[in-house]
């Protein structure tokens, strides 16, 4: 049953994801928005079958409720007729092509290290009060640089949109 | 192949969940029907009428008139619409809600069942994604129908919706602070123990509570739809059926909603006296454990009614600075608060 489900949501979340980037029958930016979120729903799927309740939750509530509404809130308010005649250009291209080279090359680095077979259950696993603690006591570092790198581009963003600074 | 058919043999927890399921649907429907003809009699009431009588015994039976209206009225697809998002947006207004209700405990126990359908450890933040995919709905109504007002409606509900989603996230905070756990099964344990969480956290139930009028869109907050600004906002192209779909999904979300603040501030299907805190011992325990849920479930549902029939709408930068500006912090105050008051408490 979990293998099924297993195969069966990691096909929808590539199939998806395929499908925001390269959607061969619309360009409308909207239909890629609404693809992305259920790429993000099917692999909030995989986390369950991993037992991370937690983050599965999470990425629901984060990335398909709240980021995917906001790009629907821009891409309804900017001009779709122009988006969707838009044809691809070199910089964009090459830009697309390296940045996911790298991420490619993150994930296979990590796959070649990582040792196959079941390993030590992680240990997020289970309650959200080891996650916490996790979080609170060995992974302090790394938490807290996320959170100034998110308060940067938070920062970032208030001063980019505002009109004139005063 | 024979182990892959074994591995899809079912144990006898699948069919108890799906008659659980059934059972949830079975009594959500008819629900929902049953408020939207309290919402009619209420309304006649708060102004002088007499409201729908006529239909059966006191009028109970309107609700199927009604339907069956929905169903026999031409269906009509106006030509400017997106025609995959038109038929999508219906659908995705009403499933979120009754995914709201799979984690809400309804009852304690009847013979060896517990009344949950998923007794989830993250159960609340389970809500509050599917509560959050709401949105989805509207949003894409007011993106299908490809006219002016129906989309202002559409930006107006998600701009609205993430905003109070926020403030209600952060209200329930403190909730967990104290109760120590995600599992609404464990909240319902703690206030049975503990008094109800309404007595100890009124500020967060009042934010939770006003939040919730934003998210289902009901008066003084409907300004996705406003009638009189905006022509009934996101389903101003919509009619027959696909209208009543909105309109029911509307009354199924204050139903998911209404169950999550009983079971968040109310104690769920506890009452504090008779030994009506412990899980049932019997079934017809377990039968009176559920109408109590149903019964303070009902007195929400009154209160949303009421409320739409006595205030005016707000303006909506009014909405957005009272979300942003008050109960945010608000919110934020109350978790630390709450927090340092435990630390101090615990020594």
């Amino acid at each position: 049953m979990t293998d099924l489900l297993f195969y069966l949501l990691s096909s929808f979340t590539l199939l998806f994801g395929a499908l925001v980037v390269v959607n061969p029958f619309s360009r409308n930016p909207v239909t890629s928005a609404m693809f992305l979120a259920l790429a993000i729903i099917s692999t909030a799927g995989l986390y369950v079958l991993l037992h991370a309740f937690f983050l599965a939750a999470v990425q629901i509530l984060i990335y398909a409720g709240a980021i995917i509404v906001l790009f629907l809130f821009v891409i309804m308010l900017l001009d779709l007729r122009e988006e969707e005649q838009k044809r691809f250009r070199l910089l964009g291209l090459t830009g697309g092509v390296l940045g996911s080279l790298a991420i490619a090359t993150a994930i296979i680095a990590t796959i070649t290290v990582a040792e196959p077979g079941a390993g030590k259950t992680p240990e997020i696993e289970g309650t959200t009060r080891q996650l916490g603690n996790q979080l609170f006591a060995d992974y302090v570092l790394p938490f807290e640089i996320m959170g100034l790198l998110l308060l940067v581009a938070m920062m970032g963003v208030i001063l980019l949109s505002k009109k004139q600074l005063r | 192949m024979e182990a892959l058919w074994q591995s899809l043999t079912l144990p006898p927890a699948f069919w108890y969940g799906l008659l659980k399921i059934g059972l949830a649907i079975g009594i959500l429907m008819p629900l929902i029907a049953l408020a939207v003809l309290a919402e009619r009699r209420i309304s006649a009431a708060i102004q002088d009428r007499i409201g729908p009588n006529r239909v059966g015994p006191w009028g109970l039976l309107q609700p199927l008139a009604d339907g069956l209206k929905f169903l026999l009225k031409e269906d009509f697809t106006p030509g400017h619409v997106r025609k995959a998002y038109f038929w999508l947006a219906p659908a995705a207004a009403m499933v979120p809600p009754f995914l709201t209700v799979a984690v809400i405990p309804f009852g304690s126990t009847m013979g060896s069942q517990n009344m949950v359908i998923a007794d989830l450890n993250v159960g609340i933040l389970y809500t509050f994604g599917i509560v959050s995919l709401s949105v989805y709905g509207i949003v894409l109504a007011g993106y299908a129908s490809n006219s002016k007002y129906p989309f202002l409606g559409g930006i107006r509900a998600s701009a609205q919706m993430i905003s109070y989603e926020i403030a209600m996230g952060m209200s329930v905070v403190p909730l967990f602070l104290l109760v120590g756990d995600l599992n609404l099964g464990k909240v319902i344990e703690y206030q049975a123990q503990g008094g109800w969480l309404l007595f100890k956290q009124p500020l967060a139930f009042v934010i939770f509570l006003v939040a919730a009028f934003a998210e289902t869109n009901r008066l003084p907050f409907d300004m996705p739809e406003s009638e009189s600004e905006l022509v009934s906002g996101y389903h101003t192209e919509y009619s027959s059926i696909k209208f009543a779909l909105f309109f029911l999904g509307e009354y199924a979300a204050m139903i998911a909603v209404s169950a999550l603040m009983v079971t968040l501030f109310l104690g769920g299907w506890t009452l504090p006296f008779f030994g009506l805190d412990q899980p049932a011992a019997s079934v017809w325990g377990g039968l009176l454990h559920l109408g109590i849920f149903f019964g303070k479930l009902g007195a929400f549902m009154v209160l949303f009614i009421w409320v739409r029939w006595m205030m005016p709408r707000f303006r909506y930068d009014q909405l957005m600075h009272l979300g942003w500006q008050y109960f945010l912090p608000l919110a934020l105050a109350n978790i630390i608060v709450t927090a340092l008051w435990l630390w101090l408490a615990a020594g």
